[in-house]
Parts: C-alpha cells; sequence; structure tokens
C-alpha cells in the first residue's frame, strides 16, 4: 500500500474516532448549525494563516475559537435570532475566506482542496498535526465527559450543583474547533459537520447509554472512512465525498434494522 | 444573630427597564416551608433564581448560611430525545453520586422502579419525584422546588406535598417552594410569601388567606378555598389564571412597601 493510501486512512480514522463521542454532544444540543458556522469560517482561517506564515492547523484552530467566542457573546445579548445570526457569520466569513485568498496573490490555493477536502495529499507533517489534535481531544473529552454530560442535560442544575458550566461549555467549543482543524483537510470546510451528525444520529437508533452512542458513532465512522477510501481508490472519486456518501449510506443501513424492543 | 439558612433584605431587580422584584424581604429558617405564592409575572422565579446565585439582585443583600448547601428542583427538564439516559444516570450525573446513594434517593421519592427507564419516557409525576431525588442527592440545608406539582394530577399533587414535609422532616432541611396553587399548599407549608414584584402580605397560612392583601390578588373565593385543606373540585379554575381587582393592588397590614 503506497505511502499516502496509509496517511489517508489513518488521519481518517483518527478524525472518525473523535468524530463520534464529540458529534453526539452536537446532535444532543443540537448544535449542528453552530458547527457548520464554524467550519464555514475555516477558510478565513486558513486564508489569515497564509497571510501571516503560521501553520494553518493552528491558525484554523485560532479562528474557529475566536468566532466561537465572538458567537457567545452575541447570543447572549439577544437581539437577532440564534439561527439568523449563526447564518450571517457562517456565509460571511466564508465569503470573506475567499476574498481574502484571491487578494493574496503570492498564494496559488487549489481551493476545491480546502472546500471539499484532499485526504489523499496529506504530508507526514499534517498527519503529526493531526494525530495531536486528535490526542488532545480524546484526553480532555474522557476528562470532561460526565461534566459535558451534566451540562448538556440542565444547565442551571449543573450550575447549581457547583459546576464550572460557563468553562466546560468553552472547553466544548475549543474541542469542536480542534476537530474542525483536523478533519478540514480530510472532508473539507463543506463537509466536516457530516461526520459530526451522522455516524451519532445512525448509532442513537440502538444505543441505551450515551457512551454506547459515542462508540457506536466511532465504529460507524471508522467504517465510513474505510468505505469512502477504498471508493475513492477503486473508482476514482474525490475521497471527502465518498467517505460523506458512506456515512450517509451506513445511517439508512441502520434505519432498516428493527430496533430492540 | 439569627439562625436563618437564607435571608434576604430588600431585594430589587429590575430587566430590560421593568421593575421585576421591588424591596423584597425573605427568610428560610432550618426546618420551615416557605412557599411563594403569586399571579403569573409576579417574579417569583426570579426570585429563586437569586436566591439560587444564577441572577444577581441589583440592589439588597442576599445573605447563605455559610457552606450553605442547596438542592435544586427546577421547573422542567427537556432533555433531548437523541440522548439515551437511564433515570439512574441522570441522577449520577450529580457531581460526586455513587450508584449505590442514587438508588437509595430514588427509593426515598418512591421511584425505585424507574431506575433503568429512558428519562424522556416517565410521566409528569414521576419526573417531579425524580428531579426531587436528584436534589436530595446533594444532602441539601435548603430545598429550593420551583412549583414541584406542575403538570401533575390532584391525587398526585397531595402526595408530592406529603413527600416533601416527609423529607423535611426527616433530614432537617428548609424548604422554599414556589406554587401556583392556593389551597393544597396551605395545608403543608409553614409560612406563605404572597409575592407581586414586591411582598404583599406573609405570615403563616391561616393569618395569609385573610389578609385584605390576599384576598384582593386571588380574589374572595381563594381565602375560602385556602381555609379547607382538603376541598377538591375547583383545582384548575385558578392555576395560572389570577384576576386582579380592578381598584388595582389593595394594601394588607404586612406591605412592605409604600
Amino acid at each position: 500500500m503506497p505511502d499516502f493510501l496509509i496517511y489517508a486512512l489513518v488521519a481518517g480514522l483518527g478524525l472518525a474516532l473523535v468524530a463520534g463521542p464529540l458529534g453526539s454532544f452536537v446532535v444532543w444540543r443540537r448544535m449542528a448549525y453552530f458547527g457548520d458556522t464554524l467550519s464555514h469560517s475555516a477558510l478565513l482561517g486558513i486564508a489569515m494563516g497564509m497571510l501571516l506564515d503560521i501553520n494553518l492547523t493552528i491558525a484554523v484552530t485560532a479562528g474557529c475559537v475566536l468566532l466561537a467566542v465572538l458567537l457567545v457573546v452575541m447570543q447572549n445579548r439577544q437581539w437577532l435570532a440564534s439561527d439568523t445570526l449563526l447564518g450571517i457569520l457562517a456565509h460571511s466569513t466564508l465569503s470573506l475566506g475567499l476574498v481574502v485568498l484571491a487578494l493574496t496573490d503570492n498564494v496559488r490555493v487549489d481551493l476545491m482542496a480546502y472546500l471539499f477536502g484532499d485526504l489523499l495529499a496529506i504530508s507526514t507533517a499534517d498527519l503529526g498535526w493531526m494525530l495531536g489534535g486528535v490526542a488532545v481531544v480524546l484526553v480532555l473529552l474522557a476528562l470532561l465527559w460526565r461534566r459535558l454530560l451534566a451540562v448538556t442535560v440542565h444547565e442551571e442544575l449543573a450550575r447549581v450543583e457547583g459546576q464550572p458550566v460557563t468553562a466546560i461549555q468553552m472547553a466544548l467549543m475549543l474541542l469542536i474547533a480542534i476537530v474542525i482543524a483536523v478533519a478540514m483537510k480530510i472532508v473539507g470546510v463543506l463537509l466536516i459537520t457530516s461526520l459530526l451528525i451522522i455516524p451519532p444520529a445512525a448509532a442513537q437508533r440502538h444505543a441505551r447509554t450515551p457512551e454506547q452512542m459515542a462508540l457506536g458513532a466511532s465504529v460507524l465512522g471508522c467504517l465510513a472512512v474505510l468505505g469512502g477510501l477504498s471508493m475513492s481508490w477503486n473508482l476514482d472519486t474525490p475521497a471527502g465525498p465518498s467517505i460523506v456518501v458512506c456515512a450517509a449510506a451506513l445511517f439508512m443501513l441502520v434505519l432498516a434494522v428493527p430496533r430492540r424492543a | 444573630m439569627s439562625d436563618a439558612l437564607l435571608t434576604l433584605e430588600s431585594v430589587s431587580l429590575r430587566l430590560h427597564g421593568n421593575a421585576i422584584l421591588d424591596q423584597v424581604n425573605l427568610r428560610v429558617e432550618p426546618g420551615e416551608i416557605v412557599t411563594l405564592i403569586g399571579p403569573n409575572g409576579a417574579g417569583k422565579t426570579s426570585l429563586v433564581r437569586i436566591v439560587l446565585g444564577l441572577l444577581k439582585a441589583d440592589s439588597g443583600t442576599v445573605t447563605r448560611k455559610s457552606r450553605l448547601r442547596i438542592g435544586y428542583m427546577p421547573q422542567k427538564l427537556q432533555v433531548d430525545a437523541t440522548l439515551p439516559l437511564t433515570v439512574l444516570r441522570f441522577l449520577m450525573l450529580a457531581p460526586r453520586v455513587k450508584r449505590p446513594a442514587a438508588v437509595e434517593a430514588l427509593e426515598e421519592v418512591g421511584a425505585g422502579h424507574l431506575a433503568q427507564r429512558p428519562l424522556q419516557q416517565v410521566s409528569g409525576g414521576e419526573l417531579q419525584r425524580i428531579l426531587l431525588a436528584r436534589a436530595l442527592l446533594r444532602k441539601p440545608h435548603l430545598l429550593v422546588l420551583d412549583e414541584p406539582v406542575q403538570g401533575v394530577d390532584v391525587n398526585g399533587q397531595i402526595e408530592l406535598y406529603e413527600l416533601i414535609t416527609r423529607l423535611r422532616d426527616r433530614y432537617g432541611c428548609g424548604v422554599l417552594m414556589v406554587s401556583h396553587d392556593l389551597h393544597l399548599v396551605m395545608s403543608t407549608t409553614n409560612t406563605v410569601v404572597c409575592l407581586n414584584r414586591h411582598v404583599c402580605c406573609s405570615g403563616r397560612p391561616e393569618q395569609v388567606s385573610l389578609d385584605p392583601a390576599f384576598v384582593a390578588l386571588f380574589g374572595e373565593q381563594a381565602s375560602a378555598l385556602a381555609v379547607y385543606n382538603h376541598h377538591h373540585d375547583h383545582d384548575h379554575d385558578l392555576h395560572g389564571e389570577v384576576v386582579e381587582t380592578p381598584a388595582g393592588h389593595q394594601h394588607g397590614p404586612n406591605c412592605k412597601h409604600a
């Protein structure tokens, strides 16, 4: 097997592993549109990273975190409905990213690679950053798991019980930002949310505990990565969209399996 | 100094330019059940949020006994249908709670049979008991219950109030609860505080139900209801809809404002 395929597999499986549990929170907390907005803004992070000549993974993570904080501050002002606000930020940051990239004439950028992923062009350094990001997310998720659940179930109750609710919510956003930075190379900014949402939505049907749902989502995500990559290899289809197609197919398959009584 | 669990002095709150609470005084002693009643929009929930520290008063002082542990039972709980969570796991989300303690708390409120049930599949009355169990897990000095009998039928309401009284007797904790309900609550509470942005009147239930301010707020009929402890055929007429007298607010002898 060629090196680039091994890199692609490792990166894809690593992403699927963390996207399962993290995506479960996105589903439970109804943050799908929020995730979408953050991932759209990733392109602005890329543009900024190139302008300032810093590591793109870090630029994207930092950009997402900044946007997440901005979103929370604006939501607390409550002068616009959340979905309106998200819509404004999603599309204006995406467009701003595209415009800035177009104006930066000393760099040639393969835009399609960022919009839809370019899994087969991952370098050793890329892989290192991705696996580092995956490890950070896994450790933080394990440490915060119970608290994240408590805050998800009832925010005020958790606050009265002495949980540092704001810090926990910020941590969740940081985790989502890291995963977006990791996933960008793999499925592209336009498709990231699908990996956060489709596997947990499929796993939910047969799960009896939050952990079963999270693990089930990881397993389904890994299957989608394996399926998508072999599809891409054999049929010469783009890797990112192939993975998403496989995830969607798995979702339909799971729907067809009758629920346990 | 008194050993009150909680003392609020001249607490005022404005939200978006509207006065929500005006110079409110409130005390809860250990072992005492204090019930806040008042029409919709009277500021009951805001007052509870101030007590819990979720909201900051604009003026006035809130004194909690040092190291006061509060057990809070929220008005409602909406958990997304996609989150597979059993009742027992829900209880174990409270900090430092292990399985045996969660099982015991569930038994205590008479909901032991629900342990393995998905949280989204319990009835309104069952959910209230589960929330009460979660509040008890804190081993609270003060139980704060926001509309504990909401969405529960009349018999269920009587049982819940009895349960709350029993828990108070057993743990000696103070109880602060919010209620819409007039007469059922009167038989279980020690002190009634009638709130309509300010404290209209407060005292023992028998006194309050005859207080002109109470009568003005809830109508003549209410004071008649209030003293009959087990009068059952008129429950839902007053639930949530309270008629104010056209003459406006009538000041009672305990009225704490000008």
